[in-house]
């Protein structure tokens, strides 16, 4: 097996544009791939127009001051802002395209804010293009500015609960100009009691015994405002359930996607090729005759193939890390899961290099099934009908790449399924893929 | 060159073989045998199982009955040369003969391959690549990954088919020489001049039956040809009489 192992080295070293190709074209897929899913939206450029007049641009709350950036700072951190200085200018970049959309703060956007609260202040924002486009323009600005009222809610809540806290234990508000000191409920609270104290008249207290009452319920329970103002900052609190699995972050998800992808083209492709060529060199019926039996002969493509494969993808995951921060005290996991799923890998390729004649009608075939077994093992569940999902379930549970992708998200990312669970499934293929292909060399023996 | 007479011992016996495909019998029957140093023609028209009998006898089909014995040397493997080139075209020809020499278990592989570079005249075109060398070189260097081991039998199937006629020449020159150092040779052709030109005996194959195996000058006695008709002729009607 080691001269047939060297044979191979010695023809892929000749081969170097194949070679080249093999490895350039699976991991840019995968890159790409990976990219696509881990990247979000682009920042989306939006035409901005404020209207509102110089020495308008503070909210004012019973004499508390908040600037306007609070809102605009909070919509600007996360889209890109072209500043235009009429309507018709707005119009103008959101129908050319230069931004996604616009959007027109009006004149008495400070002043709406600062008397009737925020519900009724309003902004204005254009849009363009196809349903398609606008329903995504639409959703990415409704959350950039959902966004920025989340920032500006804050803020008056910040505002208003420093009041509730004056109020109760008392403190200085502007109101219209003036300074007011007041005294607080607590301190209200203390004056009645000494007032009742020093007039000693049963009348007197009856008749200050409401009142008393009302400030002794006030300072009980005025930490509740608080709690209501909180829920108007945030009315629904999400609690998130999982059902199965744990969750991996989605660009860390998208780094196992890319890693298994591009070990799965590798490795199929090249065992594939590796196994067609002695077919396409008609050397097969050569080794056939005792001097190579088909086990080893096929082992040693599986290994070949796999060991490739996985030298090129751990060089791709370490790379990857350079950008995206992984775990490496999983290292040791990353290459079980590796080594092990490159092997099924190399076992499908030989299977499917065992049925073909030629390299190039094995390549082909190994990229016709290894593309559509990669798509079906990321269809989510709910997409399509549960007896469509059933089926896709059974079909990515007999093809190594939906538990490889299981297996490198687990050892990169610590989900469920285990590592485990995973690597004895894909055990179990490598030993179903590796009788289908002596099967099929034993076909090619005879044809 | 050798002399073939009954007295030879053979090296290699063939009793009864007889291989099907499903309901079609591809070889029925067929037993002879070949001695050291003999040049063994298998001759027939298309489909008559002239590979098949070859593939039975190099060991990559299994005969369904029958027998095949190499009386003097038991533990050699039987030297076999394809019809295609079975050789790497990206590895060098030293490569190739090193390789396979290697699989073949050679003791001495350095000089094995020496050997046979100087056998096949391609010492100068040892470190190039297979690919790159005409039909006739790649047909040598296929021959020569064929006696590797030193066989005392090697079967050549189709052997000068893809050849033009001064590399068919070299080839032959080439064979002869082999029978002359006592390798026995089966071949199977369909170019009957050739068969009469080189083999000491011709075996007749049509529809996988043995109908003939004598010499040249035998089958034209047989078939009762005309003096002055070729071997082809003779042959042609040979298989008319019988039907095929």
């Amino acid at each position: 097996m080691r001269w047939m192992l060297l044979k191979d080295l010695q023809i892929l070293r000749r081969s170097k544009l194949l070679v080249g190709l093999l490895i350039v074209y699976p991991v840019a897929i995968a890159l790409l791939i990976g990219f696509a899913l881990s990247s979000g939206p682009e920042k989306p450029r939006l035409a901005f127009l404020s209207h509102i007049p110089e020495g308008g641009q503070t909210i004012k709350l019973v004499g508390k001051k908040i600037d306007v950036k609070v809102y605009t700072d909070e919509l600007f951190r996360s889209v890109d802002r072209i500043d235009v200085e009429n309507r018709a200018q707005v119009l103008e970049k959101v129908r050319s395209g230069e931004a996604l959309a616009g959007l027109i703060l009006p004149p008495d956007f400070t002043t709406k804010l600062s008397n009737g609260g925020f519900n009724s202040a309003s902004v204005e924002v254009v849009y363009n293009g196809d349903a398609l486009k606008q329903s995504f323009v639409r959703s990415t600005v409704s959350s950039k500015l959902a966004q920025a009222d989340a920032a500006l809610a804050r803020t008056i809540n910040t505002v208003a609960t420093d009041y509730v806290d004056i109020f109760t234990n008392g403190g200085h508000i502007d109101v219209l100009g003036t300074d007011l000191n007041l005294i607080g409920l607590k301190k209200t609270n203390t004056l009645i009691d000494s007032a009742i104290a020093i007039a000693d008249k049963p009348q007197v207290s009856r008749k200050l015994a409401p009142v008393q009452n009302f400030a002794e319920l006030s300072v009980a329970n005025i930490d509740r405002v608080k709690d209501v103002l909180n829920t108007v900052e945030q009315p629904v609190k999400v609690n998130e359930t999982v059902l199965s699995g744990s969750r991996a972050p989605l660009d860390t998800f998208a780094v196992a996607l890319a890693v298994t992808i591009s070990l799965m083209f590798v490795c199929v492709l090249l065992a594939s090729g590796l196994l067609a060529l002695e077919r396409e060199e008609n050397t097969f019926s050569r080794l056939a005759r005792g001097l190579m039996p088909g086990g080893r002969l096929l082992a040693g493509k599986v290994m070949l193939a796999g060991g490739c494969a996985a030298v090129v993808t751990f060089a791709m995951l370490l790379g990857i890390s350079a950008f995206v921060p992984l775990d490496f005290g999983r290292v040791g996991l990353w290459f079980a899961a590796i080594a092990v799923s490159a092997l099924a890998f190399g076992a499908l390729g030989v299977a499917i290099g065992s049925l073909a004649r030629e390299v190039r009608a094995a390549s082909l075939l190994a990229l016709m099934l290894a593309l559509p077994l990669a798509f079906l093992a990321l269809v989510p569940s709910g997409s399509v009908s549960p007896a469509l999902y059933d089926v896709i379930r059974v079909v990515s549970a007999i093809f190594p790449f939906k538990p490889a992708l299981d297996a490198v998200n687990a050892a990169i990312n610590d989900t469920t399924p285990s590592l485990g669970v995973a690597l004895a499934h894909l055990g179990a293929l490598i030993v179903i893929f590796g009788a289908a292909a002596r099967a099929g060399l034993r076909r090619f023996a005879l044809a | 060159m050798l002399a073939h007479t009954a007295a030879l011992a053979p090296s290699l016996t063939v009793q009864g073989l007889s291989k099907s495909f499903g309901e079609r019998r591809a070889v029925r029957d067929v037993s002879f045998d070949v001695a050291r140093g003999e040049l063994l023609a298998v001759i027939g028209p298309n489909g008559a199982g002239k590979t098949t009998l070859l593939s039975m006898l190099a060991g990559i089909l299994e005969p369904d009955t029958g027998t095949v014995a190499q009386p003097d040397r038991t533990t050699a493997r039987i030297g076999w040369v394809p019809q295609q080139t079975a050789v790497y075209g990206k590895l060098t020809v030293a490569q190739n003969l090193r390789l396979f020499a290697k699989l073949e278990k050679v003791a001495d592989v350095d000089a094995t391959v020496r050997r046979m570079l100087e056998q096949t005249g391609l010492e100068q075109r040892a470190d190039d690549e297979l690919g790159k060398l005409s039909g006739g070189n790649r047909q040598r260097v296929n021959i020569a990954v064929g006696l590797l081991a030193d066989p005392p039998v090697l079967l050549l199937d189709e052997p000068s088919g893809a050849l033009d006629p001064r590399q068919r020449e070299r080839l032959w020159g080439f064979i002869t020489a082999l029978t002359d150092r006592g390798t026995a040779v089966i071949f199977c052709t369909h170019d009957i001049a050739e068969a009469e030109r080189h083999a000491h005996r011709v075996l007749v194959l049509a529809d996988g039956e043995a109908l003939f195996n004598g010499t040249a000058a035998e089958l034209k006695a047989v078939a009762d040809a005309d003096e002055g008709h070729d071997l082809e002729q003779a042959f042609v009607g040979f298989l008319r009489e019988r039907g095929h």
